[in-house]
């Protein structure tokens, strides 16, 4: 975990990994039992760990299990990605796995804002683009892409604009998308608030 | 112009506006277990850091707790479990947090224990490290769920990174039919609106079916806000809620409780509130509902067969087919008749004490009508109650024996098989009949498991026929005055 508001972030570099599918959970991203621990470590390697062994089971693989796409760090995906249980493992799995940035149809917002809270820009674009954008991925996995979070734009074979709300767009591009230190500087103001609420103050 | 609830509580918590023009947001009430917060703990032991609040801040366990007793003794036969007990125990007792562990009397899921001890109280910002925290919104609380570096924010501030959310009205007109429950109205929700329906907002539940609703229907409601996509699901405080939270440990007492009503009284919606966006269904209309897929919006009546792929829009139709091909149910086949292998009473959805009630009365009603009829033989049936309160309340009532009578069996508190981090699991392709809130693909720990999603009166339907029955005719129940929600 990223113990302080690290760094500006305008744009990530690298390569794609597609995932297609809408309403992937975290229950899929990280299954519950890589839940039992006490810290992240170690947790990327079980990324979508039961959707590669139901596939290697079927004679298939999982875009996570194939050569050509170790090392990318652009994810896309399609609709409502991340649905599901408010389980930050989610998003630590991928990271630690050595996704950066993802592109997708849509994002349940828990999962979003906890990747807001790690770095990871997430951004939208409408279906018959994340779907071109699949496609590209797919016929040519060496292909580098940038995430151009700055300037609301994905470059590479395909160059399309991308949408993020503002709030947590001016947090990557502040280095304020971790903001416990900003929040740890208003705490006289914190204070004042809470002694405003009576079920805080005690003072109905 | 008026104001809803929303609006109203989220502008009572607001600290500052941060440079990324996200709001700080005082959080009043944090709710901890043992699974998101210790790499938070961690995190402030680090940058040594104290919890701000300890006393608006409390902690049980209940995801990885065993609910059978021999396997609650300490330690834990699973060390990982272990491990993590001992670090929220450690962690609760070096930052002076309340910790609710197993015999403490309290102890069970975080969701039943904030309302049962009043913890949870309208007009609170609530957070917690689970998005079942949806739940305490029935209060007429903003509840959010929270990932674990924003549990790390809350604990050294006592506040979060928000922005503002939209709020939609789901009225809901009419008199629930008998048979007819809050988990009913939730599961039509959200196969209406779909399980993204709500990204980017508030739900705000009203109309008349929802204000006869008792709270912990109002619970169940809210509980299941998440699976259609919303941030956070409510209902505006009255009497019932008033009524429910007096006397409670942590409730307003004496003089302070006029005064605690008239402050709930004034953060309710406006009767001239405007809303984002406002959908009405007509509760009336509403049957049992099953889910037949790997989303909570993959479902349908009882009484229905399971849709065909060609109902739905073209995009939607490769999650149809996945769904067919992993359940292994086909289009146009009735979900009545489906043959269940485990039956799951319990949750954070529905482990309290109405609805064990509720499942009890169902099971006596029907050995009454059958004489020695029991859980069907193909069929290992739990009921799991939601914590201590519950379980002990049950006792006293008799529920227990009516339930181990019939052959189900009667466990500890706890988070049990809704999520597979304990030993209560689904085995390869078992098909349970659960009460709890997801069906996704591996949800109750076997990665080939099956889950229907359904209410605790249809799953002791299930469990004493071995499949899915439609409850309103196995129990008779369209012809008395069954209790509604």
């Amino acid at each position: 975990m990223q113990a302080t508001a690290a760094a500006i972030i305008e744009s990530v570099s690298g390569r794609a990994v597609p995932v297609r599918g809408n309403d992937i959970d975290t229950d899929r991203i990280i299954p519950a039992r890589y839940l039992r621990t006490v810290t992240f470590d170690g947790i990327g390697e079980h990324a979508f760990e039961d959707d590669r062994r139901g596939l290697a089971a079927k004679g298939q693989v999982h875009t996570f299990d194939k050569p050509e796409y170790q090392g990318g760090k652009i994810l896309f995906v399609n609709k409502n990605f991340g649905c599901g249980s408010s389980r930050e493992h989610a998003p630590q799995s991928l990271m630690r796995w050595g996704i950066e940035a993802v592109v997708g149809e849509s994002f349940a917002e828990i999962f979003f804002g906890n990747c807001v809270s790690l770095g990871i820009p997430c951004v939208t674009v409408d279906e018959a683009t994340i779907n071109r954008l699949l496609d590209s991925a797919e016929s040519d996995p060496t292909a580098n892409w940038t995430l151009d979070v700055k300037g609301h734009e994905l470059k590479g074979p395909v160059t399309v604009k991308v949408d993020m709300p503002e709030g947590p767009r001016s947090q990557f591009l502040s280095g304020q998308w971790n903001p416990m230190s900003e929040l740890l500087s208003h705490l006289s103001e914190v204070e004042q608030v809470a002694d405003n609420l009576p079920y805080v103050s005690g003072k109905w | 112009m008026g104001k809803n609830l929303y609006q109203k509580v989220f502008d009572r918590h607001v600290v500052s506006r941060l440079s990324s023009g996200q709001y700080q947001v005082l959080i009043g009430l944090h709710l901890v277990h043992e699974v998101t917060s210790p790499q938070a703990f961690a995190l402030l032991r680090d940058r040594g850091l104290k919890v701000k609040y300890p006393n608006r801040t409390f902690a049980t366990v209940d995801h990885i707790i065993p609910t059978e007793i021999r396997d609650r003794q300490r330690p834990l036969q699973d060390t990982l479990a272990e491990e993590m007990l001992q670090a929220i125990e450690n962690n609760t007792r070096e930052h002076g947090v309340s910790f609710f562990g197993a015999k403490s009397g309290h102890q069970g899921i975080v969701h039943v224990i904030g309302p049962e001890m009043g913890l949870t109280q309208p007009g609170m910002t609530i957070a917690c490290g689970d998005s079942h925290t949806s739940t305490h919104g029935a209060f007429g609380s903003l509840a959010f769920g929270i990932g674990t570096s924003q549990v790390a924010d809350i604990l050294a501030t006592q506040t979060m990174s928000l922005g503002r959310l939209k709020v939609r009205r789901i009225t809901v007109t009419g008199k629930l039919a008998p048979g007819v429950y809050a988990k009913d109205v939730i599961l039509a929700i959200i196969r209406k609106l779909g399980v993204n329906g709500g990204v980017g907002h508030a739900y705000e539940y009203a109309g008349p079916v929802i204000e006869a609703m008792s709270m912990e229907e109002r619970m169940t409601l809210c509980n299941m806000s998440i699976e259609g996509g919303a941030r956070i699901g409510y209902v505006n405080p009255d009497e019932t809620t008033y009524a429910y939270l007096k006397g409670r440990e942590y409730a307003p007492k004496g003089a302070d409780w006029d005064k605690a009503v008239a402050y709930w009284k004034s953060i309710a919606s406006d009767a001239d509130a405007t809303f984002d966006d406002e959908v009405v269904i007509d509760g009336s209309a509403l049957a049992p509902q099953v889910t037949w897929g790997i989303t909570p919006a993959q479902s349908v009546a009882v009484d229905e067969s399971i849709p065909a792929a060609e109902s739905f829009p073209e995009s939607e139709r490769p999650l149809i087919h996945e769904a067919y091909e992993y359940m292994s149910l086909e289009a146009n086949q009735p979900i009545a008749g489906v043959p269940v292998d485990v039956v799951f009473i319990g949750s954070c959805t529905n482990g309290r004490i109405s609805d064990l009630q509720e499942a009890a009365d169902a099971v006596t009603k029907a050995v009454t009508a059958h004489p020695g009829l029991k859980v069907a033989s193909t069929v290992r049936a739990m009921v799991v109650p939601g914590s201590e309160p519950v379980q002990k309340i049950a006792e006293e009532l008799g529920l227990h024996k009516i339930f181990t009578d019939a052959g189900f069996q009667w466990r500890e508190p706890g988070c049990s098989m809704c999520l597979a981090m304990n030993p209560d699991k689904l085995k390869n392709r078992e098909v349970s009949a659960s009460t709890s809130n997801r069906n996704f693909k591996g949800r109750q720990g076997s990665p080939s498991g099956r889950t229907l999603l359904m209410s605790p009166v249809m799953a002791v339907a299930a469990a004493l026929t071995g499949k899915v029955t439609d409850a309103r005719t196995f129990f008779n129940l369209s012809t008395t005055s069954a209790k509604q929600g």
